[in-house]
């Protein structure tokens, strides 16, 4: 089991401070989160992509790669690569150097994006999003997997005896996770293709989590890839920590009254009621978070959102620290009653044993 | 066979005009239902108790409580009616929250009786020139007669050869039933998940939506 944090990069005013960081600030706030989280123990962390402000992570790759030469031990991934608006290609360039240069310490989520205007500025249609996700993921596939590719398709210029270089370390092209929070075509593509499902349900229900994550493994299942427990899982996650909930309450709410998301809308009350954000003492992220298996069963990655609504710095560190005290808790619990047949989280290590074994 | 009928009002009084005409529209569609051989189970919605749940529903993107128990009546409705108090040349913005809350495929081919409310008559044609393309747009089909009343029509017969209001609602709820007869029910839902696990039903009260199945992904790869 790995559990980790995920950011979007957003820049966003403090509510309670009227204070807004500056672009560079908050870039490097990401790295300095990245380091506490290696410090405090956590497996993952993972940055997202996105074009258009308030946000910074327009370029994912390089701040891993900036990350990755700053930690030894924290397996970097994305929140999402944006496989609708990004070049297939350059994904395979980008994110096959980054495995290099990290020796595998490396995988990716893929998205759509979310964001209209982003589209035509990249050339491309948000109606057409589902077909551009399926048919660059299928090409992106490929380049991992053949040395060299004949292409032609719907939305990018064909390709005439192509090698995407460099090729993958060890001949294992990264773990791809699939993420989306309504799409079951997303969950079907996962599923297909024997990949990651995230459900991202720090936003929905978790009766629609449930649904998701069911539809995933049974057809995980049904193309082939092993038993429907054994499909590998994410969940995104929400919280916020202080010793009691009583103060922890009291310092978010005018964050969460104020998000950029769900802000002005339900009660923080409410929405903790209706979604997995959980806010109170360690011992209430704990025992809410171990709960989550009731409805997705045993799975294999864990992120939360920690870095958003304009939360300062210092906070961020602050909760990951309590995040680092519940760590042992949260693992001995998700280790607990886990069957032995269900798959760790995939790392290169353990996938590449996993083919020499097949091999030998 | 047992049909379903749900009455919507977007009424904000108590007690409501809009209120009080929907409930009359649906005691005589209901007759006109059973007239024709069905049981009729009627569900009354009424958007001023969720209104905060609605504004709720268009920030989070997601409906929970008794809001998902009325976007789920309504998809599943075999027949609708729709009434709601005219606003700035209109319907209210209450009333189109509620729709815009639907998913865009929930009423194709759903028979609606549209209805609204105002104080004087000379708002009259806003059944048809806000309520019939609303409904156009969602591929409804909806009823020849509209009903519209004034606060007059509370109190008036029929005089000068004009149809008294409980003429129209007679007329109005005849057509309704008619063009619900030779329809299959809708009381299941459109995209029916296997439950997978047993563990209680799949579209308990907590439910969001019901999943649909998605497409088969060799169709996506190789559309056509």
């Amino acid at each position: 089991m790995q559990i980790g944090i995920f950011s979007v990069g957003d820049v966003t005013t403090d509510p309670t401070t009227g204070r807004t960081p500056t672009e560079h600030e908050r870039i490097k706030a990401q790295v300095r989160i990245a380091e506490k989280a290696e410090e405090v123990g956590l497996d993952v962390v993972a940055l997202g992509q996105h074009h258009n402000p308030p946000f910074v992570a327009s370029s994912p790759t390089t701040t891993m790669a900036w990350i990755a030469a700053r930690t030894e031990r924290i397996l970097l991934s994305t929140s999402t690569t944006l496989i609708t608006t990004t070049d297939p290609v350059r994904i395979a360039e980008d994110y096959g150097t980054l495995q290099h240069l990290t020796d595998g310490r490396m995988d990716l989520m893929l998205g759509r994006g979310n964001t209209g205007p982003v589209y035509p500025w990249f050339g491309k249609d948000i109606r057409r999003g589902l077909e551009l996700a399926v048919e660059n993921y299928a090409l992106l596939h490929r380049l991992w997997r053949e040395d060299v590719v004949d292409w032609q398709g719907q939305f990018r210029t064909p390709l005439q005896g192509f090698t995407a270089t460099p090729r993958p370390l060890d001949g294992l092209p990264p773990f791809v996770w699939h993420g989306s929070i309504r799409t079951p075509e997303i969950a079907e593509q996962a599923a297909y293709y024997g990949d990651g499902f995230f459900s991202n349900h720090i936003f929905w229900p978790a009766s629609h989590t449930r649904q998701m994550v069911a539809l995933y493994r049974r057809r995980f299942e049904h193309y082939g890839h092993g038993a429907a427990d054994q499909a590998v899982v994410g969940l995104g996650g929400q919280f916020f920590m202080r010793r009691t909930s009583q103060d922890a309450v009291r310092e978010f709410r005018p964050y969460f009254d104020n998000a950029p998301v769900y802000g002005h809308g339900p009660s923080l009350e409410d929405f903790s009621a209706q979604t997995p954000l959980t806010v109170g003492s360690p011992q209430q992220v704990l025992e809410r978070t171990l709960g989550f298996r009731d409805y997705v069963g045993d799975y294999q990655r864990q992120l939360f959102l920690i870095d958003h609504a304009g939360l300062p710095l210092s906070t961020v560190l602050e909760q990951l620290d309590l995040l680092g005290e519940i760590l042992p808790d949260l693992r001995a619990g998700f280790a607990e009653g886990r069957p032995a047949h269900v798959p760790d989280a995939p790392t290169h290590a353990g996938r590449l044993s996993a083919r020499d074994e097949v091999a030998a | 066979m047992t049909r379903s009928l749900v009455l919507v009002s977007a009424g904000l009084g108590v007690p409501s005009s809009t209120t009080a005409l929907a409930e009359r529209l649906g005691v005589a569609a209901a007759e006109a239902l059973r007239g024709a051989g069905d049981q009729v189970e009627v569900t009354h919605v009424e958007l001023r108790p969720l209104a905060h749940a609605l504004a709720d529903r268009m920030l989070t993107g997601f409906a929970t409580g008794d809001l998902a128990d009325a976007l789920r009546a309504v998809s599943r409705a075999d027949a609708l009616v729709v009434a709601t108090p005219v606003f700035t040349a209109s319907y209210s913005g209450l009333f189109k929250t509620f729709v815009d809350a639907l998913d865009p495929d929930a009423l194709v081919g759903t028979p609606v009786l549209v209805a609204a409310t105002a104080g004087s008559a000379r708002h009259s044609l806003v059944l048809d020139h806000a309520l019939r393309p609303l409904f156009a747009y969602l591929r409804a089909v909806v009823v020849p007669t509209g009903v519209f009343a004034a606060s007059e029509d509370f109190g008036a017969g029929a005089t000068d050869g004009v149809d008294a209001l409980g003429s129209r609602v007679t007329r109005a709820a005849r057509e309704l039933a008619a063009l619900v007869a030779g329809l299959p029910t809708r009381r299941a839902p459109l995209h029916a998940v296997p439950d997978d696990d047993g563990a209680g039903t799949r579209n308990g009260p907590e439910e969001v939506d019901d999943l649909p199945e998605p497409v088969p992904f060799e169709q996506l790869l190789h559309p056509r």
